[in-house]
C-alpha cells in the first residue's frame, strides 16, 4: 500500500529543467509567447497587489472575493446576449463589459446590506457571492444546453488560462498595473487616511465614500481584467496575499504598497516562469503558491511584524525582568545582611549575571559588582516611586499594588522615572507646606 | 405508479431529498455563524477541502466516497485551524487570514488535480464547485406496499444516507449544547466567565462545519453550502430576535427553499422555452438569495421598508409637533402667528412650511388671515408637548446641572422622544420653567 501510494504520488514524469532553459525564461528569451505570459503575469501581480494593499488595509479583504465571484453571471450573461443578438459571444470586450456591471452590482448589494440592514459585512459578502456565483452555474447550465455553443472562454474565467495569455491580454495587465500604480500614487494620503481612520477623514471634511468607491472601481477592475487569465479564486489570492505578506515587513503605508507591489509582481513572474518550464504546472495555481510561500515566508522571518522577531522580541523583555528581579533580589539581600541566607536565584541567571557581568560569585555567595548594584538600585527605586505613583493618583488599593507595580517598573523609562520622581517631590513638599 | 411519477420518484425525489437536507444541516449551522459574524468560514472550508479530496483519491487511487471524504474532512480541519493559527501568530485580521488560507489551499487543489488528471482519471472540479444533484438516483418498488421494507430502505442513496446523518449529530450537538452555544454565540467572554469553554464550543461548531461541508458537497456542490450557510440564517435574523425561533426560522426556510428551488430548476425551464433542465443547486442559491433580498426589503420590523416608513413617520410626527409648539408660543406672547415668526422658531423656512401644513391636516392648527393659530384639539397637544419640553428643561437644570440657556436643544429632542415611548415628562412638581415661564398642567 505504501509503495504503491509512494510510486502513484512519484510517478508522474516529471523532468527538471536545465539550468540554461531556466535562465532563458527568467530573461524573457524563451520564445515571444511565454516571455508575454511571464510579462502578464508579473503586470497583474503589481496591479493586484497595488489595489490589495488598500484593501487589505481597509479591512476589506474578502470584499475582492464576493466582486470576483459577482462577476460570474455578468460574463455567462453577456454571453448569452451576445449570442442570441448573433454578435461574437467570444469578444472579450462584451465579456470584460459583463463582467465588470454584475461585480459593480456585486459591490453595490454588499454596500446596501451592510449599510441598510442590520446584518454584518460577513454575510452581505458571503450572500453576495454564493447567491450571484450560483446565478452564473445556472446561466452556464442554460448555456450548455444550447446546442452548437461553444463556451471554452468562459470557463477560462472560473479556471484561469494563463498560459493562454495573448499580447492584448498582457498590455491589458499594463493598462492595470499603470492605472492602479498612478491611483496609489495621486491618492495616496486618501487611501491612507481612509483606511486608518475614516472617522477622523470623515471629520477632515473628506468624501469617504467617494474614496471607498474609488478603490473599489480600481478593485473592480484589477479583478476583472485578471481573472481570464489567473482564474476567478487565483485572482481572490493575489488581491489578498501580497497585501498581507508585505504588511508584516513595515508599518507605513507607501512601503507596504511598494512590497506589495513587488510580492505580486515576482509572483507572476516567477509563478509563469515556473508553468512554461514543467508541463502540468497551471500557471494560475503556481502563481498563488508561490505568493503563498513568499506570505509563510514574511511571516516567520520578516523583522517588523513577523512572528520570530516577535518571538525575540518577547523572550528578550522576559530575561531583562527576569535580571531586573534577580539584581532587585541581590540588593535585598545585600542590604539586610543580617538574614546570612543568599536570594534563591536559580544555576542558569546565575551563570548570565555573572556572564554579564552583573554579580561575582564569593564562594556559594553571589555579590553584586558595581553595574549590578546601579542597576539593581535602579529598579529597585523605580518600584518604589511606581507603588507610591499608583497608591496616591491612581487610587488602587495599597495591597493590590504590587503586582502591578511589579509589572510596570520594567518598562518605565528614564524620563518617565524622573518625570514621576518631581512629581512626586513636588507634592510632598506641597504637603509639608501646607502642614 | 405511473411513469412520470416513477420518474419523478427515482430521479427527482432523491435528489431533492439530498438538496433539502443539505439545505437544512447548513442553516441549523449557519445561524451561529452569523450571529458569531464568522459566516464567510464555510466560504473559506468549502474552498479549503479541494487539495483534501485529490490526496484521498491519489492516495486511494479510485472515486471511492470514503478515501475523499476523508482527505476532506482532514484539509477543512487543517484550514480551520491555519486561520486560527495566522490570525493569532500573525496577527492578520480575520478576513485576509482566511482569504489567505484557502486560496492557497485551492490552489495546492487545483496543481495536484493537474497531476491526477495526467493519470487520465477525470476528477472534475466543476463536480466540486458545482455539484452534481443531478446524478443521484434511486430505483424505487413499482408498488406502494414495499417502500416501507427494508430492501428498500437499503437502497436509499449514499448521499442522502450521509447528508441525513449529519443533520442528526448536527441536530444533537445544538440541542445538546444549546444554551453553551447561545452564551458563545452572544458573549463569548460572559460564557468564558461562567465557565464554558466557549472557545471549546466554537471548535465544536467549526468541526461540525467542516463536517456539513464534506458531506454536502458531493450532493450539492459547495456554493450551495457557502449560501446555505448564510442565507436562510441571515432571512431569520431579519424576521426574529430570539435564537429559538431564528434556528427554527432558519430551518424552515431552507427546506422550502431547496424544494421551491429544486422544483425551480427542474420543471421550471420547459415553459419558458428553455431546453432542458437548468443547475438544480445553483437554482436552490437563487432562490435563497432572492429569499434573503425578499426579507432585507420587507422584514416587519427589521426591512428597509419597516424601517423607512418608522423613521418617516416619526420625522413627521416630529414636525407636526413642532409647528404646534411653536404656535402654542407665539399665542403665549400674543405675536402674531405668520409663517416667518413661525419660521424662526422652527429654524428652517422649508421645514416649517412643511411642520404647519401636517398641523393643518391633522386638523390642529387653521388659518386666521395671513396667520395660523390652534384649533382647540391643536391647543390640548400643544400644551403637553410644552408641559413636557419645560419639565424637560427643569430637569436638566436642577438634575443634570446644565446652564439654563444652554437646555433647549436638548429638552426639544427629549420631549419627542419620550413620547414616542408613552412617556410625556420627567416627574417633577414645578409650575415654572428656569426661564420662568409657566409649565401648562397635565390634563
Amino acid at each position: 500500500m505504501h509503495a504503491s501510494l509512494a510510486q502513484s504520488l512519484t510517478d508522474v514524469g516529471f523532468e527538471w529543467p536545465t539550468w540554461g532553459e531556466t535562465l532563458r525564461v527568467l530573461t524573457l528569451r524563451a520564445g515571444y509567447n511565454t516571455a508575454v505570459v511571464v510579462l502578464g503575469a508579473a503586470l497583474l501581480g503589481v496591479a493586484s497587489g497595488v489595489v490589495g494593499a488598500f484593501t487589505t488595509l481597509r479591512k476589506r479583504a474578502l470584499m475582492g472575493d464576493a466582486l470576483s465571484h459577482a462577476s460570474l453571471p455578468g460574463v455567462v450573461g453577456a454571453f448569452l446576449l451576445a449570442a442570441a443578438l448573433g454578435l461574437n459571444s467570444h469578444s472579450v470586450g462584451l465579456l470584460l463589459v459583463g463582467a465588470a456591471v454584475s461585480a459593480i452590482l456585486g459591490v453595490l448589494v454588499v454596500q446596501w446590506i451592510t449599510s441598510a440592514t442590520r446584518l454584518g459585512e460577513d454575510v452581505a459578502i458571503g450572500a453576495v457571492l454564493s447567491v450571484f456565483f450560483g446565478a452564473g452555474v445556472v446561466l452556464l447550465s442554460v448555456a450548455q444546453a444550447i446546442p452548437g455553443l461553444s463556451q471554452g472562454g468562459i470557463r477560462s474565467y472560473i479556471y484561469g488560462q494563463t498560459a493562454a495569455m495573448s499580447v492584448g491580454d498582457a498590455k491589458l495587465m499594463a493598462a492595470a498595473a499603470a492605472l492602479a500604480g498612478l491611483a496609489a500614487i495621486l491618492l495616496r494620503k486618501e487611501f491612507a487616511l481612509v483606511c486608518f481612520d475614516a472617522g477622523f477623514a470623515r471629520a477632515q471634511g473628506w468624501s469617504v465614500s467617494l474614496v471607498d468607491l474609488l478603490l473599489m472601481a480600481l478593485l473592480v477592475m484589477v479583478a476583472v481584467v485578471g481573472m481570464q487569465a489567473v482564474g476567478l479564486l487565483l485572482m481572490v489570492a493575489m488581491l489578498i496575499i501580497p497585501a498581507a505578506s508585505a504588511r508584516f515587513w513595515t508599518d507605513r503605508v507607501g512601503r507596504m504598497v511598494w512590497l506589495s507591489a513587488v510580492i505580486g509582481g515576482l509572483g507572476g513572474y516567477l509563478g509563469a516562469s515556473a508553468s512554461a518550464l514543467a508541463s502540468r504546472l497551471p500557471a494560475g495555481a503556481v502563481i498563488v503558491l508561490i505568493c503563498g510561500a513568499l506570505f509563510v515566508l514574511s511571516m516567520f522571518f520578516a523583522p517588523v511584524r513577523g512572528v520570530i522577531a516577535e518571538l525575540v522580541r518577547q523572550s528578550r523583555l522576559r530575561l531583562r525582568i527576569a535580571t531586573d528581579h534577580a539584581l532587585e533580589a541581590l540588593i535585598v539581600a545585600e542590604d539586610s545582611r543580617a538574614m546570612a541566607a543568599s536570594p534563591t536565584i536559580g544555576a542558569a541567571m546565575s551563570w548570565w549575571l555573572r556572564r554579564q557581568g552583573l554579580a561575582s560569585a564569593e564562594g556559594a555567595r553571589l555579590v553584586p559588582s558595581a553595574a549590578g548594584l546601579e542597576r539593581g538600585r535602579r529598579v529597585r527605586r523605580n518600584h518604589v516611586l511606581w507603588t507610591r505613583y499608583l497608591t496616591e493618583y491612581a487610587d488602587v488599593a495599597p495591597n493590590h499594588v504590587d503586582w502591578s507595580a511589579d509589572q510596570i517598573e520594567h518598562v518605565l523609562g528614564a524620563e518617565l522615572t524622573a518625570e514621576l520622581e518631581a512629581l512626586l517631590r513636588r507634592d510632598d513638599a506641597q504637603r509639608s507646606g501646607a502642614s | 405508479m405511473s411513469d412520470s411519477l416513477y420518474a419523478f420518484v427515482s430521479i427527482d425525489l432523491p435528489a431533492m431529498t439530498a438538496g433539502v437536507l443539505a439545505a437544512v444541516v447548513c442553516a441549523l449551522l449557519g445561524s451561529f455563524l452569523v450571529l458569531r459574524r464568522q459566516s464567510l468560514a464555510g466560504d473559506a472550508i468549502s474552498h479549503s477541502v479541494l487539495p483534501g479530496l485529490v490526496v484521498g483519491f491519489l492516495v486511494s487511487g479510485t472515486r471511492d466516497a470514503l478515501p475523499m471524504f476523508l482527505g476532506a474532512g482532514v484539509a477543512a480541519l487543517v484550514s480551520v485551524a491555519l486561520i486560527g493559527a495566522v490570525r493569532r501568530f500573525g496577527r492578520v485580521e480575520p478576513g485576509a487570514a482566511m482569504g489567505v488560507v484557502f486560496s492557497i489551499m485551492f490552489a495546492l487543489g487545483v496543481v495536484l488535480l493537474e497531476q491526477a488528471a495526467a493519470r487520465q482519471v477525470d476528477l472534475d472540479a466543476d463536480c466540486v464547485l458545482h455539484g452534481q444533484l443531478e446524478t443521484i438516483f434511486w430505483f424505487p418498488p413499482s408498488v406502494w406496499g414495499d417502500f416501507f421494507s427494508w430492501s428498500t430502505l437499503q437502497q436509499t442513496p449514499r448521499q442522502v444516507v450521509v447528508l441525513a446523518a449529519t443533520l442528526g449529530v448536527c441536530a444533537a450537538f445544538v440541542a445538546v449544547f444549546f444554551k453553551e452555544l447561545r452564551l458563545a454565540a452572544f458573549d463569548p467572554g460572559l460564557a468564558d466567565a461562567l465557565g464554558f469553554r466557549s472557545g471549546a464550543i466554537h471548535a465544536g461548531l467549526m468541526a461540525l462545519v467542516a463536517a456539513a461541508t464534506v458531506a454536502s458537497f458531493e450532493a450539492v456542490g459547495s456554493i450551495l453550502v457557502v449560501a446555505m450557510l448564510i442565507c436562510p440564517a441571515a432571512t431569520a435574523r431579519l424576521l426574529t430576535d430570539r435564537l429559538g425561533s431564528q434556528l427554527l426560522v432558519s430551518v424552515l426556510v431552507a427546506a422550502l427553499t431547496g424544494v421551491g428551488g429544486y422544483l425551480l430548476g427542474a420543471f421550471g425551464p420547459e415553459p419558458l422555452g428553455l431546453p432542458g433542465a437548468v443547475n438544480a443547486a445553483g437554482m436552490i442559491t437563487v432562490v435563497a438569495g432572492l429569499v434573503l433580498a425578499l426579507a432585507c426589503l420587507a422584514a416587519p420590523r427589521h426591512g428597509v421598508i419597516a424601517r423607512t416608513v418608522r423613521r418617516r413617520r416619526l420625522g413627521a410626527r416630529v414636525a407636526r409637533e413642532d409647528a404646534l409648539a411653536a404656535l402654542y408660543r407665539l399665542e403665549e406672547q400674543r405675536l402674531p402667528a405668520t409663517p416667518a415668526a413661525i419660521a424662526t422658531l422652527i429654524g428652517v423656512a422649508a421645514e416649517s412650511e412643511r411642520s404647519i401644513r401636517l398641523a393643518e391636516r391633522a386638523g390642529q392648527a387653521e388659518h386666521d388671515g395671513a396667520a395660523y393659530r390652534l384649533t382647540p384639539a391643536g391647543r390640548a397637544e400643544a400644551k403637553q408637548i410644552i408641559r413636557s419640553h419645560r419639565l424637560w428643561e427643569s430637569y436638566l437644570v436642577d438634575e443634570a446641572g446644565l446652564r439654563p440657556d444652554h437646555v433647549h436643544g436638548l429638552a426639544t429632542q427629549l420631549e419627542h422622544l419620550a413620547r414616542e415611548q408613552g412617556r410625556v415628562a420627567p416627574d417633577i412638581d414645578r409650575a415654572v420653567d428656569p426661564h420662568e415661564r409657566e409649565i401648562p398642567a397635565s390634563d
